[in-house]
C-alpha cells in the first residue's frame, strides 16, 4: 500500500506527525520547566545560605565580625554533594572565606540579592550575593556576603529530567501512534461499510445507496446515487429501445408477408408467382435478420453484466426442446432427449443460455433432412456439456472456425433461410459464462454435433 | 609552638598563602620484591597502627611498595593544600580538613565498587571512610568502683560539681587548640548539646589538664594521676586496654560522637591505580577481624551503629567547613578558652 495513495495512510501519517510534534514540544516544555525549577531551587538555597550568614553579621567595637552559622553551609549539602565556597567582604577586605572567589556582577544592592554564574577553580559555580549594612546607623558599613556552589548536582538532576522527559516523550509518541492507527481505521469505517454494501450488490441492483453517510461523504454518495439513477434510466431506455425496434420491424414485415402470400395465391402466371415467392423469401430473410440482430444486441448487452441466476440446465434443455418441438414436427424430426434425472445446477443468465441453445437446436433442425433424429444431451463431467447432434447435411468442406463470425453462413446453407448470426450468439453466450462453443462433425459419421461447454 | 603553628595554618588557608615544609613525624618504605610500583601514602595514623594493614595489603597485592609518611592532621592538610606535595593517597582522622581538601578541589573522584561502603561513608566519590571511632570517656579504676562511673554528660557534670576537691586537677581532655581530633569532637559536641559548655565550665573550674594526644591521657588515667579523661579516641583506648590495666572505657548514653577516618586520592596523585586498590582494601577493613585486632581500628559497620542509637557518626558535608572558618574558629576558641583556661 502506498501511503500517499491511501486516505488511511495519509491520515495516519498526519496524525503521527502531529503526535511527534506534540511529543517534542512536551519534551522541551517538561525539560525547560524542570530545569528552571531545579535552578530555582539552587538559587533559593544559595540565597537562604547567604542570608543566614548575613544575619549573623554584627559589629564589635567598630569591627565587623560574624559567627558563621552551621546551618548556613550544611543546608547546601542537602540538595547535592556539590562543592561550596563563600566569601564575606567588608569595605573591600575579605573578612573570611575564599578570598579569591569572584564577586557577583552586577553587584547586589541593599535588599536586592544578585545571582550569577561564574567559573571558579575550574568549575562553573552559581553564586548568590547579598549586601547588609552593619554597625550603628550613623556609621554603618556595607558588607557583601557571597555564597557559591558548583552545579554538578544540578547537571545530574538535569540529566535525570532529560532521561525521564525523553522516556515520557517517546512513550507518549508510541501511544499516540497506536491511537492514530486506531483512529484512522475508525474514521474510514463508514467508507469501508459503504464500499461493502455497494460491492455486494447484483449487477441489476441500481437502487440508491441506502446507508446514512457521514456528512463528508454525502456529496460523493449523492453523486454516486444520481449517477446510478441516470445509468438505470439509460439501461431501461436501451431495453425499451430493443423491444420497440423488434416490434417496429417485425410487425410491418409480417403484414407485408401476409399481403405477399395473398397476392401469390391470386396470381396465376408462373413467372409472377416465382417473383412473389422470391419476395416472400427476402421478407423471411429480413424478418429473421431483424430478429437475430435484436437477439444479438440483447446478448451483447446482457453479457456486460451477467446475471447469476440459480439454474437447472436439464430443465432449461427440456424447455428449449419443448419450444422447438413443433418446428421439428413439421419435418417429422424426432428430438431424442438424453438428460439426467437430477437437476444440473448452474449459475448464469437463463435468458442468454436459452437463446444460445435455441439457436443451436434451430440449426440442427434447419440443416437436417426430414424423418431424421436429433439427440439433445446433458452430461456432467469435469465440465458441463450440453450438445445437439443431428443426422443432417454435416459440415463437409466448410471452414468451421469461420462459422461463429457475424453474418457468416456456410456454403451448405444456400437453400435455407438464415442470417448467419445464430452461432455468433451461441458463441458469445458461451464465452460470457466462461465456457466454449464446439462445432464438430457427428462422430456417427453423418451430420454435425454442436455443443456448449460450461465450467462447473 | 605547635599551637601557633596550627592557628597560623588555619588563617593561612583562607587569607594568605602559607609556605612552610610540613613536619614528617615518621616515614617508612615497605618494599616489595619484585617491585612493580610504589604507592606514596601520607597519613596521620602511626606506623605501628598501620603496619599490619600495609602488610596485609601487600600480601593481597604483590609488587606494590608502600612509601608511608606519617604527619599530623594539620600538616597533612598544609602539605596538600598549600605546598602541593605529591602523594598518591592521603589518610587522615580529621574529617573536617579532609572535607575541605575535597571541597577546594584537591582530590580526584573514584567510583568505588557499589555495596561495599554504605552511602554515609562516602562523600562525593572523593572521600572514603574506613573506620568509625567513637570519642569516649575514660575513667580510672582508682576513682571509680565498677558501675559507679557517670553514664551521661549530665551525671558527669553533677558528679564534678558535687566533688570539686576529689577531682581538682584530676580531669583531662584534649587541648582543642593543638589537636585536630580534639577540635573536631569539641565542635561537634557544642552542636549536639548545651551540656558541653556547662561541662567545659565545670572542668575549667576544676583546673582540667589539657593534652595533645589520647595516649598521654590514657597513661595518666591508668596510673591514677587522672580520675577521668573526656573525649578520648575510643579505638585507641580499646587497643590500650589489652596492655594497660587500671582504666575503663565508658560509652556515654546521651550521645557519642563517632569520627570517621578517611582516605582520599589527591588531584595530583601519580599512582592512581594502586591508590584505588588501597581505597578498596581499606573499605573492606571490617571484614578482616585480624587487621581490626592488630591495628585497633574498627572498620565501617552500619549494624553496630543501628544497634546503639547513641552513636552519632559525624556527617560529611559542607557543614564541616563551618568550624574551619577563620572567624568561627576564633570565636569558638575564645569561648573554649574562657570556659576552660581560667587563669
Ligand atoms: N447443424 C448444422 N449442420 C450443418 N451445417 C450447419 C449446422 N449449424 C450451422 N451450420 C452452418 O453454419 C452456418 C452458420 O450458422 P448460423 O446459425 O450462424 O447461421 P444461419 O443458420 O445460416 O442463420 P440464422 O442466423 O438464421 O441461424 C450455417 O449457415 C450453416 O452453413
Ligand atoms: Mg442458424
Amino acid at each position: 500500500m502506498n501511503p500517499r495513495n491511501s486516505i488511511r495512510g495519509r491520515l495516519f501519517l498526519q496524525l503521527v506527525g502531529v503526535a511527534a510534534l506534540l511529543s517534542l514540544a512536551f519534551f522541551l516544555v517538561v525539560r525547560g520547566v524542570a530545569e528552571r525549577a531545579a535552578e530555582g531551587t539552587q538559587d533559593d538555597i544559595l540565597l537562604a545560605s547567604a542570608t543566614a550568614i548575613a544575619d549573623s553579621l554584627r559589629s564589635e567595637d567598630g569591627q565587623v565580625t560574624l559567627d558563621l552559622p552551621y546551618s548556613a553551609l550544611s543546608m547546601l549539602g542537602t540538595i547535592s554533594d556539590d562543592r561550596v565556597f563563600y566569601r564575606v567582604v567588608s569595605a573591600g577586605d575579605t573578612l573570611t572565606g575564599y578570598a579569591d572567589l569572584p564577586l557577583a556582577d552586577p553587584a547586589p544592592t541593599l535588599g536586592n540579592p544578585a545571582f550569577s554564574t561564574l567559573v571558579y577553580r575550574g568549575d562553573e559555580v552559581r553564586a548568590a550575593a547579598v549586601v547588609r549594612a552593619v554597625g550603628p546607623a550613623t556609621d554603618s558599613q556595607a558588607v557583601i556576603v557571597s555564597v557559591a556552589q558548583t552545579r554538578l548536582g544540578l547537571a545530574a538532576i538535569s540529566r535525570r529530567i532529560t532521561t525521564t522527559a525523553t522516556g515520557v516523550g517517546i512513550g507518549f509518541f508510541l501511544l499516540a501512534t497506536l491511537l492514530s492507527l486506531w483512529a484512522s481505521h475508525l474514521a474510514l469505517r463508514p467508507i469501508v461499510r459503504m464500499t461493502n454494501s455497494v460491492a455486494r450488490r447484483g449487477p441489476q441492483d441500481l437502487r440508491a445507496v441506502p446507508s446514512d453517510p457521514p456528512e463528508e461523504l454525502a456529496p460523493l454518495v449523492e453523486a454516486l446515487n444520481s449517477f446510478m439513477a441516470r445509468l438505470s434510466a439509460s439501461l431501461s431506455r436501451t431495453e425499451d429501445f430493443i423491444a420497440e425496434a423488434a416490434h417496429r420491424v417485425r410487425t410491418p414485415l409480417a403484414t407485408v408477408r401476409a399481403q405477399a402470400e395473398l397476392t401469390h395465391r391470386k396470381l396465376t402466371k408462373p413467372e409472377h408467382k416465382q417473383a412473389v415467392r422470391e419476395m416472400i423469401r427476402a421478407i423471411d430473410e429480413s424478418s429473421r435478420s431483424a430478429g437475430q440482430m435484436l437477439d444479438h444486441a440483447m446478448v451483447t448487452f446482457r453479457a456486460d453484466a451477467l446475471a447469476q441466476d440459480e439454474l437447472d440446465l436439464a430443465a432449461l434443455m427440456n424447455e428449449v426442446c419443448d419450444r422447438l418441438a413443433p418446428t421439428a414436427d413439421l419435418k417429422d424430426i424426432t428430438i431424442k432427449r438424453a438428460l439426467p434425472d437430477a437437476p444440473v445446477a448452474f449459475k448464469g443468465d437463463g435468458i442468454l443460455l436459452q437463446a444460445a441453445l435455441q439457436n443451436i437446436l434451430d440449426n440442427a433442425i434447419k440443416y437436417s433432412s426430414e424423418d431424421s433424429t436429433i439427440t439433445a444431451s446433458v452430461t456432467v463431467a469435469s465440465d458441463l456439456h450440453l450438445s445437439f447432434s443431428d443426422q443432417g447435411r454435416g459440415l463437409d468442406g466448410i471452414d468451421i472456425s469461420e462459422l461463429t463470425t457475424r453474418f457468416n453462413r456456410g456454403s451448405n446453407a444456400d437453400d435455407v433461410v438464415g442470417s448467419g448470426l445464430g452461432l455468433t450468439i451461441a458463441d458469445e453466450v458461451a464465452r460470457a459464462h466462461g465456457g466454449q462453443l464446439k462445432i464438430v462433425p457427428n462422430d456417427k459419421g453423418v451430420g454435425a454435433c454442436v455443443s456448449l461447454t460450461l465450467p462447473r | 609552638m605547635r599551637l601557633a603553628h596550627f592557628t597560623t595554618l588555619i588563617a593561612g588557608l583562607f587569607v594568605a598563602g602559607f609556605a612552610s615544609a610540613f613536619e614528617v613525624e615518621d616515614r617508612r618504605l615497605f618494599e616489595a620484591s619484585p617491585q612493580r610500583s610504589v604507592l606514596k601514602v601520607i597519613s596521620t595514623a602511626d606506623l605501628d597502627v598501620f603496619t599490619p594493614i600495609i602488610r596485609a595489603f601487600q600480601a593481597d597485592n604483590p609488587g606494590i611498595a608502600v612509601d608511608y609518611t606519617v604527619t599530623g592532621t594539620t600538616d597533612l592538610m598544609g602539605a596538600i593544600h598549600d605546598e602541593g606535595a605529591q602523594f598518591d593517597l592521603a589518610i587522615s582522622s580529621a574529617m573536617d580538613l579532609q572535607t575541605k581538601l575535597v571541597n577546594d578541589g584537591f582530590a580526584q573522584p573514584y567510583t568505588a565498587p557499589a555495596n561495599v561502603l554504605p552511602d554515609w561513608a562516602i562523600w562525593r566519590d572523593h572521600l572514603f571512610a574506613f573506620t568509625q571511632e567513637p570519642a569516649v570517656l575514660v575513667v580510672s579504676d582508682r576513682f571509680f568502683a565498677p558501675g559507679e562511673a557517670p553514664r551521661n554528660r549530665d551525671e558527669l557534670i553533677t558528679l564534678l560539681r558535687e566533688n570539686p576537691d576529689r577531682f581538682r586537677g584530676r580531669i583531662g581532655t584534649y587541648d582543642v587548640r593543638t589537636s585536630g581530633f580534639g577540635y573536631l569532637v569539641a565542635t561537634q559536641d557544642s552542636r549536639n548539646s548545651e551540656a558541653f559548655w556547662r561541662l567545659m565550665e565545670v572542668m575549667g573550674r576544676l583546673d582540667a589538664k589539657l593534652y595533645c594526644c589520647s595516649g598521654d591521657m590514657i597513661r595518666d588515667v591508668a596510673s591514677g594521676e587522672l580520675g577521668l579523661a573526656y573525649n578520648v579516641l575510643g579505638s585507641y583506648a580499646a587497643s590500650q586496654l589489652q596492655s594497660t590495666k587500671g582504666f575503663r572505657i565508658v560509652p556515654l548514653s546521651d550521645f557519642v560522637n563517632v569520627m570517621l577516618r578517611t582516605s582520599l586520592i589527591p588531584a595530583n596523585a601519580e599512582n592512581v591505580e594502586d591508590a584505588r586498590t588501597m581505597v578498596d582494601f581499606l573499605s573492606g577493613l571490617n571484614r578482616r577481624a585480624d587487621l581490626v585486632t592488630a591495628s585497633g581500628l574498627p572498620g565501617i559497620d552500619s549494624t553496630a551503629l543501628q544497634e546503639n542509637p547513641s552513636l552519632r557518626p559525624i556527617r560529611f558535608g559542607p557543614g564541616l567547613l563551618v568550624f574551619l572558618d577563620q572567624l568561627k574558629r576564633q570565636n569558638f576558641l575564645r569561648s573554649w578558652e574562657s570556659s576552660l583556661v581560667q587563669e
